[in-house]
């Protein structure tokens, strides 16, 4: 089934026309309604008017993430705050936080993108949803709710944690949907398990998974154990949320890209030219339709490669491989994106901590730990153990607190920290080992 | 009246502990008392030694944490009371024990306490208002 016939399916020359017609339209506007924007096509010699064909994309400047730290929190806005329906935000201490607002039609984009998703994944009106993403200033839970619910599903606003009671939900609600992080419906699995409940059992048909990087072997592993069909889904709060790009059940072979609404391109993270399809680089969004925050191509910082080749489903999509990896540093720990500059900041604001720090992550059984060893320095240093664990503890909270992930803080020696080439190895990531 | 300790942060880890003994040793540092602190992640190794500035100096090229506190050391007889008599008396005067150690001397006949409090100062005036013996840094070092 395919929600939006029209659109999902147009062919090739007439997608090209929107978007180019859409992609000059956004172009006036964040000249005219962004500074930040004017003021990047004055500095690149651009004006919105060259854009006489889709490939004059590339002659636009791109927009890091760093820039909407910049303009925290409402300088890359277009519109009027008395527009604005709904805030966002990624976590993160001052200086490190992005903010993303949304006008009314682009919360209805959103939702009708999230219905297109849901049927994609296989979802009728009829399903029930149990939707574990997060709900608050994390797009997750919200995105997803308002997609199930423009689709006229059943969404049951569970969010995140209290598994125990998401298992006894699963059984009496006996919805047909789940959405969550493909990890967390691993530990559903074993608590299920541990609960004497067989989840295999349950209605459960349909998994739709996304917010954390996932293999094929998990894939299989996760459809194996829940007896549902596992799809992949793609977003980021950037650009809107989830919702960016997802699989068809058909297939299970790509994320269908939602190209009428965002320009898609992949490029050579190191030079910033674009790649042809095929070829892995880095993926750069830009956002045909949005009014709140347009974004024009927005590095994503995620590597991936295009597939333009039809699908069986019908769609004529772009189709983007699974995530790879990224192209900086950031790390996502059970769905929540921590960069360890981030953490830096937490230590350095915490008084007396010396910035040599060590993050170390690992999977235990299926749920990410995360561990951030702190060398101990003189300054902090105290002869008895409870100032040390106070410290501790104080750390751990504030990284709970600002980056919303619970974190593990342990001191050590200094110098404990592997050094490399004089520098420190700031993250050892054992979840792929 | 007070002395210097040396406070040393370990992780816990086998042969730890060793390194530092074996710094000392190397050094011509003698340990005239010790105390050690554990969690199940990290320690604290507090010591009196021969020679504070020597064995800080040492321990922290060779990569230690290392603080220095001023802790008391009190005499007491040893014999039963000895030790309930004095923290009596430090609980009337509401001054807390953050942490103590203690050692018998090598003539036998005296307990050497080792006191940190959370006020030293005041902690010093009340012992000998009330007559104890505090053993100052200089004496303790060569003892």
């Amino acid at each position: 089934m395919i929600y939006d016939v029209d659109n999902e399916t147009l062919p090739r020359e007439d997608l090209e026309a929107l978007q180019l017609r859409r992609l000059r339209a956004l172009c006036e506007r964040v000249y005219n309604n962004v500074p930040f924007y004017k003021k990047r096509f004055d500095e690149s010699g651009i004006k919105p008017q060259d854009i006489k064909c889709l490939e004059d994309v590339r002659h636009l400047p791109f927009t890091e993430k760093q820039d909407l730290r910049n303009q925290y929190p409402f300088g890359m806005f277009a519109v009027s705050r008395d527009n604005i329906v709904r805030i966002h935000s990624s976590s993160g201490t001052t200086g490190k936080a992005t903010v993303v607002g949304y006008t009314k039609r682009d919360i209805e984009n959103w939702g009708h993108l999230m219905a297109r998703c849901f049927v994609a994944a296989g979802a009728t009106s009829r399903d029930t949803v149990h939707n574990a993403y997060g709900y608050g200033l994390f797009t997750g839970g919200l995105g997803a709710h308002y997609g199930g619910e423009t689709l006229g599903a059943a969404m049951v606003p569970i969010s995140g944690g209290a598994t125990r009671r998401q298992v006894m939900l699963l059984k009496d609600f006996e919805p047909t949907v789940i959405c969550c992080t493909p990890s967390y419906s691993l530990f559903l699995a074993e608590t299920a398990e541990e609960m004497g409940i067989d989840i295999k059992k349950l209605p459960l048909k349909i998994g739709i998974f996304g917010a954390e990087p996932w293999t094929e072997e998990m894939r299989k592993d996760i459809e194996k154990r829940l007896g549902i069909t596992a799809i992949d889904i793609y977003g980021l709060s950037e650009i809107m949320g989830p919702g960016v790009g997802i699989e068809c059940h058909e297939a299970q072979d790509g994320l269908h890209m939602m190209e009428d609404h965002f320009l898609i391109e992949v490029i050579d993270p190191a030079s910033g030219e674009p790649l042809p399809p095929g070829e892995t680089g880095e993926l750069v969004i830009t956002t045909l339709t949005k009014e709140a925050i347009p974004l024009i191509r927005y590095r994503t910082r995620d590597l991936t490669s295009l597939n333009i080749a039809p699908c069986k489903c019908g769609r004529t999509t772009a189709r983007m491989q699974r995530v790879t990896g990224r192209s900086d540093d950031m790390l996502i720990i059970r769905g929540v994106n921590v960069f360890p500059s981030q953490i830096e900041s937490i230590l350095i604001e915490t008084d007396g901590l010396s910035p040599h720090y060590q993050l170390i992550i690992e999977r235990r059984g299926n749920m990410d730990t995360l561990t951030v060893n702190v060398e101990v320095n003189e300054s902090m240093f105290s002869d008895e153990i409870k100032n040390l664990q106070r410290l501790e503890s104080k750390v751990q909270k504030n990284i709970k607190e600002f980056l919303g992930v619970t974190a593990r803080v342990k001191l050590v020696e200094p110098k404990g920290i592997e050094r490399s080439i004089g520098k420190a190895k700031r993250i050892i990531d054992k979840r792929n080992d | 009246m007070k002395v210097d300790q040396l406070s040393i942060f370990l992780e816990n880890r086998a042969g730890r502990l060793a390194e530092v003994t074996k710094i000392l040793h190397e050094a011509g540092v003698n340990i005239r008392a010790l105390s050690l602190a554990d969690t199940s992640d990290f320690g604290i190794l507090r010591l009196i030694v021969s020679d504070f500035k020597t064995a800080k100096a040492r321990l922290k090229e060779n990569g230690f944490t290392v603080g220095r506190t001023s802790v008391v050391a009190v005499e007491v007889k040893d014999e039963p009371g000895g030790l309930h008599q004095i923290l009596s008396m430090l609980q009337d005067a509401d001054i807390n024990v953050e942490y103590m150690y203690a050692f018998v001397t090598q003539s036998g006949d005296s307990a050497v306490l080792i006191f940190r409090f959370d006020r030293t100062d005041q902690g010093i005036e009340m012992l000998l208002k009330k007559g104890f013996t505090i053993i100052p840094g200089e004496k303790l070092y060569t003892l």
